[in-house]
Order: C-alpha cells, then sequence, then structure tokens
C-alpha cells in the first residue's frame, strides 16, 4: 500500500512541516551530493530500469543533464520510480527534486498541484492498441468495446469525452499501474486498451507476441509530456527549464556529443555564448559556465537522445514526427541562448 | 428541651468534585479540561498550518471540488452514474460499490466460517481434515495473492465474449464477467408485489397461531400446506388478472460484449470471492473457539435429553456460543471491509480506486480526498461495531445473562 502512505505522508507533513520549506531547492540538491529525480516504474524508451539498476530513457536523460549541469556528473542521481497516481503526491511532499515521468501538461495540473511544467520534452498524444485478429481498423469502430485504462491519468477523461462525443458506448477497467492494466488486456478482459501512443509502443515490446497487436490511426487527444517542479523557487525552476532548451538548442545549432569539443572551441559569437567562452549566462542560472558542455558530454542533444531511446536508434522506432526541429517539419522549439 | 436533628452539613462541593472529577477530585478534573484543551490546539494548529502550507505553495485547497464535473466513467455502479455527473456522485458510487462488496462479502464469509468450523468439529475424521486444511492454507497466504489468483488465474481462463459459456441461450459465462437476464418493471408490477407482500403477511400470522396452539394448548397443526398455497396463490392470481409483473431483457450478443440484460463483472467476483474465503478461514477458527469454550456438559446434557446432534448444536451450544464469538467476529467484518481497498490491483471500482485514486489524481486535492476516505472507513467500522453490540447485547438479554 505504498500508494497510500506516500499521499498520508504527504498530508501529515503538509499539515506538520512549518510553512515557506523547500525554499532553495537548488543548494539542498547540492548538499545532499545527488539530485532525487521522479520516474515511472518502468516505460521502455521513457524510463526504464535494466536488470542492474541503470536506468535508461528520454525522460532519465533529462534527470541526468540537469544532475550534469550541476554536479558535472549524470550519475549523482537517486531515481524514484512513482506509479502515475502517487506522481504529484511526491513532488508536493518533497520526496523528489523534479518530476520527470511522461507527465501530460493541461491546464488543472499548472495551476492546482502547486507546481509547473517545464516545458515539452515529447508531443504525445492518446490512442488505442487491439488485437489485430478483432479485425478493426478505427477507433469509431469500438462501439460496446471493454476499454482498459491506468487510472491516475489525463487518459479516463479523454476516453470518456471521444466515446461520448461519437455516440459510442463503452465499459471502462481502470487499474492502478500500467503492469496490471496490460496483463488484463493481455488476458483478454478488454478489447482495446487506451494510453499515450508512445507508451502503447512501449508496452507492447512488452507483450508475449508484439506482432500481433496494433496501434490505431486515431490520435484523440493533446499529451505534450514534460518536466514538473514545485512552486515557489523560481531558480530551480529556470534551471530545470534551460536545461531542455539547452539540448534543443545544442542540436539545432549542430551540437552533438561527437562535435561537442570541436564546436566549443568556435570563434561563432552564439557558440562562445552557448559554451560560456564569452559571457556567464550558466553562472546567471545559478550554474556553471560550462553548464552546455556537461549536458551534451553527458546526454547529447535533444536529436540524440530522442533517437536512443524512442527514435531510429532505439527498439521503438518512433518516428520524429511532431517532436522534430521547428526548422524541421516539427515543433520542438526552444528560446535563445543570449 | 429537645434535641435537635442536626443535619449534616450540605456537601454540594464535594458532590460536583465527584460528579466532574471522578474518583481523583479536583486535580483529576483539572488534568482532563488541560489534555482536552491541548488535543483542540493541536488540532487546530494542524488544520491552520495546513491550510498555511497549501496557501504557501498555491495548493487548490476546500471541498468546492465536489460539485464538479468528474468527467470519467466507472464500470459497475448501483446508482446512475455518466461522466458528466460530479465527484459527488463518483464518491457515492465508490461507497456503494465497497458496502456491496462488504455486506455480500460477510454474509458468504459468516456462512462458510459456520461451516468450516462445524466440519472441523465434526467425529468424522476426513471431514475435519479438509476443514483443517483449509483454514491452515487460506489464512496462511497473502490476501492480494488470493484477489489476484481469482482474478488473474480463475476468471481471466474463461472464454471470451464471442465463445461464451451459454446455458439456455439467457444465461452467458465469459472473461467480461456473467451476463443475465434482468427484469424490467410492467404495469402489473405493483399489484403483484401488493399480493406478494400479504401473502409473507398471511404466512407469518399463519407460524405465530400454529405455535401459539403447541405451546399453550399442546396439539401440532399442519399449515405447511397452506402457507404454501397463499405464497404462490396470491402472486399467480395477482399476475393472472393484472397482466405479468416484469418483462425479462435477454442478453444479446453485440459487436463486443452483450448488450441488454445485467452483468456480474469479474472484479466483482474474484475480490468477493478472495475476501469471504480469506476472512471465512478466520472466522472458523472464531466459530470453533466459541463452540470449544461451552463446557462439553451442556453438550451431555442435551444429548441425553434425547436431542439430536444438530439441534444440541442450534439449541444449546450455538445461543451460549455466540457470546464469546461476537467480539472477534466483528474484528473479521471490519477486516472484510478495510481488505477491500485491495480491490485498486484488480480494477474493482470501489471507494480507494475511484475517490481516492482517480478523484484524487484528477483534482490534486490529497489532504481533502483523504480526509474524507479515512472518515468513511471510520464511519464504517463504528456502525458494523455498533450494529454487533446491539445484537450482542440482545442475545446477552435474551440468555438471561
Amino acid at each position: 500500500m505504498k500508494r497510500v502512505s506516500l499521499a498520508f505522508t504527504f498530508a501529515l507533513a503538509t499539515a506538520l512541516a512549518s510553512p515557506g520549506a523547500h525554499a532553495d531547492t537548488l543548494k539542498t540538491v547540492k548538499d545532499r551530493g545527488m539530485l532525487s529525480c521522479g520516474v515511472s516504474q518502468g516505460l521502455p524508451g521513457f524510463s526504464n530500469p535494466d536488470d542492474k539498476g541503470n536506468w535508461t530513457g528520454l525522460d532519465v536523460d533529462i534527470c541526468r543533464a540537469v544532475a550534469a549541469a550541476i554536479f558535472n556528473d549524470p550519475t549523482k542521481i537517486k531515481f524514484v520510480p512513482l506509479s502515475a497516481k502517487d506522481r504529484f503526491t511526491a513532488l508536493q511532499s518533497g520526496e523528489i527534486d523534479m518530476l520527470s515521468r511522461n507527465t501530460t501538461w493541461t491546464l488543472s495540473r499548472d495551476t492546482s498541484l502547486g507546481a509547473n511544467f517545464t516545458g515539452v520534452t515529447y508531443y504525445d498524444g492518446q490512442g488505442f492498441l487491439v488485437k489485430k485478429s478483432l479485425k478493426v481498423n478505427s477507433a469509431l469502430e469500438l462501439n460496446s468495446a471493454s476499454v482498459c485504462v491506468q487510472t491516475g491519468t489525463t487518459t479516463e477523461q479523454n476516453l470518456a469525452d471521444y466515446f461520448k462525443g461519437n455516440n459510442m458506448k463503452y465499459e471502462v477497467i481502470a487499474f492502478a499501474g500500467a503492469d496490471e492494466t496490460f496483463k488484463a488486456y493481455e488476458s483478454g478482459r478488454c478489447d482495446v486498451v487506451t494510453s499515450d501512443v508512445s507508451q502503447l509502443y512501449a508496452e507492447r515490446l512488452k507483450l508475449a507476441t508484439p506482432a500481433d497487436h496494433v496501434v490505431l490511426p486515431e490520435v484523440i487527444s493533446k499529451e505534450p509530456l514534460g518536466p514538473m517542479v514545485r512552486h515557489g523557487d523560481d531558480q530551480w525552476f529556470d534551471i530545470v527549464k534551460w536545461v531542455l532548451f539547452a539540448m534543443v538548442d545544442a542540436e539545432e545549432m549542430g551540437i552533438t556529443q561527437k562535435n561537442l569539443d570541436e564546436m566549443a572551441k568556435s570563434d561563432k559569437p552564439d557558440m562562445k555564448r552557448a559554451f560560456g567562452t564569452d559571457g556567464n549566462l550558466g553562472e546567471q542560472l545559478g550554474l556553471t559556465k560550462d553548464w552546455l558542455y556537461r549536458i551534451v558530454k553527458a546526454v547529447g542533444n535533444y536529436g540524440e537522445a530522442f533517437d536512443r531511446n524512442v527514435g531510429a536508434g532505439s527498439k521503438l522506432q518512433i518516428a520524429r514526427g511532431l517532436n522534430q526541429l521547428w526548422n524541421k517539419g516539427g515543433i520542438q522549439y526552444a528560446p535563445p541562448i543570449r | 428541651m429537645s434535641i435537635e436533628a442536626r443535619l449534616p452539613p450540605p456537601q454540594y462541593a464535594l458532590r460536583l468534585k465527584r460528579a466532574l472529577g471522578g474518583q481523583a477530585g479536583w486535580s483529576g478534573f483539572a488534568l482532563q479540561i488541560l489534555f482536552v484543551a491541548t488535543l483542540a490546539w493541536i488540532g487546530y494548529e494542524i488544520v491552520a498550518n495546513a491550510r498555511a502550507n497549501l496557501e504557501a505553495q498555491r495548493i487548490t485547497s476546500g471541498f468546492g471540488f465536489l460539485n464538479n464535473t468528474a468527467g470519467f466513467d466507472v464500470s459497475q455502479s448501483l446508482i446512475p452514474y455518466s461522466g458528466s455527473s460530479t465527484y459527488t456522485r463518483v464518491f457515492l458510487v465508490g461507497l456503494l460499490n465497497t458496502l456491496l462488496v462488504s455486506v455480500i462479502g460477510i454474509f458468504f464469509a459468516t456462512i462458510i466460517g459456520f461451516i468450516v468450523a462445524l466440519g472441523r468439529l465434526s467425529p468424522n475424521g476426513l471431514l475435519s481434515r479438509v476443514a483443517g486444511a483449509y483454514v491452515e492454507i487460506i489464512r496462511n497466504l497473502p490476501v492480494l495473492f488470493q484477489i489476484l489468483f481469482w482474478y488473474l488465474a480463475v476468471l481471466a481462463a474463461l472464454p471470451g465474449p464471442r465463445q461464451s459459456i451459454s446455458v439456455f441461450s439467457t444465461f452467458y459465462l465469459n472473461n467480461r464477467g456473467l451476463v443475465i437476464p434482468w427484469p424490467i418493471a410492467e404495469p402489473g408490477l405493483l399489484p403483484f408485489v401488493i399480493a406478494l407482500a400479504v401473502a409473507i403477511i398471511a404466512a407469518l400470522a399463519l407460524r405465530t397461531y400454529a405455535r401459539r396452539e403447541l405451546f399453550l394448548k399442546g396439539h401440532a397443526v399442519r399449515i405447511w400446506p397452506y402457507v404454501i398455497g397463499v405464497l404462490i396463490g396470491l402472486p399467480l392470481i395477482s399476475a393472472l388478472v393484472f397482466g405479468k409483473p416484469v418483462q425479462f431483457d435477454v442478453p444479446v450478443l453485440k459487436g463486443f460484449n452483450f448488450a441488454g440484460g445485467a452483468r456480474v463483472i469479474p472484479e466483482f467476483v474474484a475480490l468477493t470471492a478472495a475476501l469471504s474465503m480469506y476472512t471465512a478461514a478466520f472466522i472458523a477458527e472464531v466459530v470453533r473457539a466459541g463452540i470449544l469454550s461451552v463446557h462439553k456438559g451442556q453438550m451431555e446434557a442435551g444429548v441425553s435429553l434425547g436431542l439430536s446432534r444438530g439441534r444440541v448444536l442450534r439449541l444449546i451450544v450455538i445461543p451460549q456460543a455466540l457470546r464469546v464469538i461476537l467480539p472477534p467476529l466483528t474484528n473479521q467484518y471490519l477486516n472484510l471491509t478495510k481488505n477491500s481497498s485491495l480491490a485498486v490491483a484488480i480494477g474493482y471500482p470501489e471507494l480507494v480506486s475511484v475517490f481516492m485514486g482517480t478523484t484524487l489524481s484528477q483534482t490534486g486535492q490529497a489532504i481533502e480526498i483523504i480526509a474524507i476516505t479515512m472518515g468513511v472507513y471510520l464511519l464504517l467500522s463504528l456502525i458494523t461495531s455498533a450494529i454487533m453490540s446491539f445484537y450482542g447485547w440482545r442475545l446477552g438479554k435474551r440468555l438471561g445473562a
């Protein structure tokens, strides 16, 4: 009953702690010598532990980039696996410094949870996974179906909206964890399982015969996924926000893990600003001048992280799509480093 | 000269002291006041501090969210519910689902528990060993494991909707649950229900009459043919006169699932089965201990009066054993109710799942929702205890103890 105790701890902590706690997150992290980062309980491509307990994934790389920017060491992280339900409580209670766990940015989450989204790491949408043997080609053919879904996500509401909007009936069975949800789907309890498309691709890999299942073409919602930090510490908010921007800008400027040292010697003014050989932009964030160098050295630029974890270089083989840079047909766009 | 009878000095102060402070007098009273004041102060600090913290972190608080639209669906609801209902409605749906599992679970757990206990005490060696094995195996396995076993191993093994096991083409069993025909009210329903009620009252009156004849005059009256006649006859006449009371909505396979009829979802079955069997193992031990606590002379006395073993148990032993059984039995009922929250693992929409799960994550108002949920479980437990205490009190009165 970990999730209950976690929420309970938060209720107690809020009731007992003195107001204005956790104000200077950067200092807390430095004093601890470790970044505490909330991730999923295992979602290939985004945050997934291997058999030795090493975490990999796009969300994980954001954590590593932040740790690299602070400590110049991407391993100084404590990963805290969280269920969809527990994640906000863990952030609010201060158990984690940042949440990087495929979390959809919505208005209500941004305003009512006492936390802020720092940017979008992955533009996702909700879709449906069905068995090929059902011979369903479109989500509009799903009238009267039983649908498995994970609780504690935006998915349940989108699902209700979609079926209601299209005058279709359905039965929903909501589970607490992703594993239970997909197990129930595999056992035939439901015809369809719905979640963010990226997650469907990732979870499909875990099924017994992935080729027997297909993701339907409909994407029924906008799911911009991004990291979150607590309210009340603007410096920390800036750091997490700009670490992601730095990765995107690095890709746009053509800085890669391979050509990093070469680029760092460049005479171009924007390069000099980015690498901190000119000005002190990194220090303005509360980091060091070579912050961008540290980030790219640790995890590469955004495109490299994407390819390695979910894109062409990974098992998931997800196309860049919306997540391509703005000048290459996508919508990933970061403010300039100036 | 008369001697005036001197009245004892009025001891108002002492009486007041006793009334307020008990044996300990004033100091005890002061301590109690101090204790209550401290508790109140701590309570106030907790609430005020939590409010200040929430405000400082700009986390929404208050109970206003209960009137907002929930916007999600649930798989089983005893009251009309749709995605456009409010969170209050979600709360009620979850609460009723919890109550449903608890009440049905308690019912079956009690029956299975008594049967197993009697089996364990039976002189039949095989029966008592089987009952003993049941208790030892079931109570030593974690209840979450048993719930998952029923759900993922037993019920998931059933065929899909299109290969349903069908009984007379009206009942269907598949891995989506048991689909049954469901009655829909017709105009003849009201007279039918009235006729049935009259029949039941008449049957009860007959029973009272027969008992009085037996106890006062000593002759047994044969009433059962009349009872059956009135119970079947009256509703039948009503149905013939006013038309049939209900029409059955028979399920038909349509698309992915059955349409029409009613459905018992597998999550409910798995949860109820696991919880009743698990709790039954404990109840069996409680009942066994209770029966063994009755002096064996009572049993022997009953047998020497010529009563059968079953009658001795029913009329002599169990009423006395109940006084010992009731308090621990209450504990088991409370455990079952609280264990029903494990349903989140298998997606049964009870209180913890829909309210402390989905509602909490959609609104983010952890403190309010946890406080409400805690209050509900506390209230359920107190009500169960109160009912059991009342039953115990009546039992004590009847036994003249």
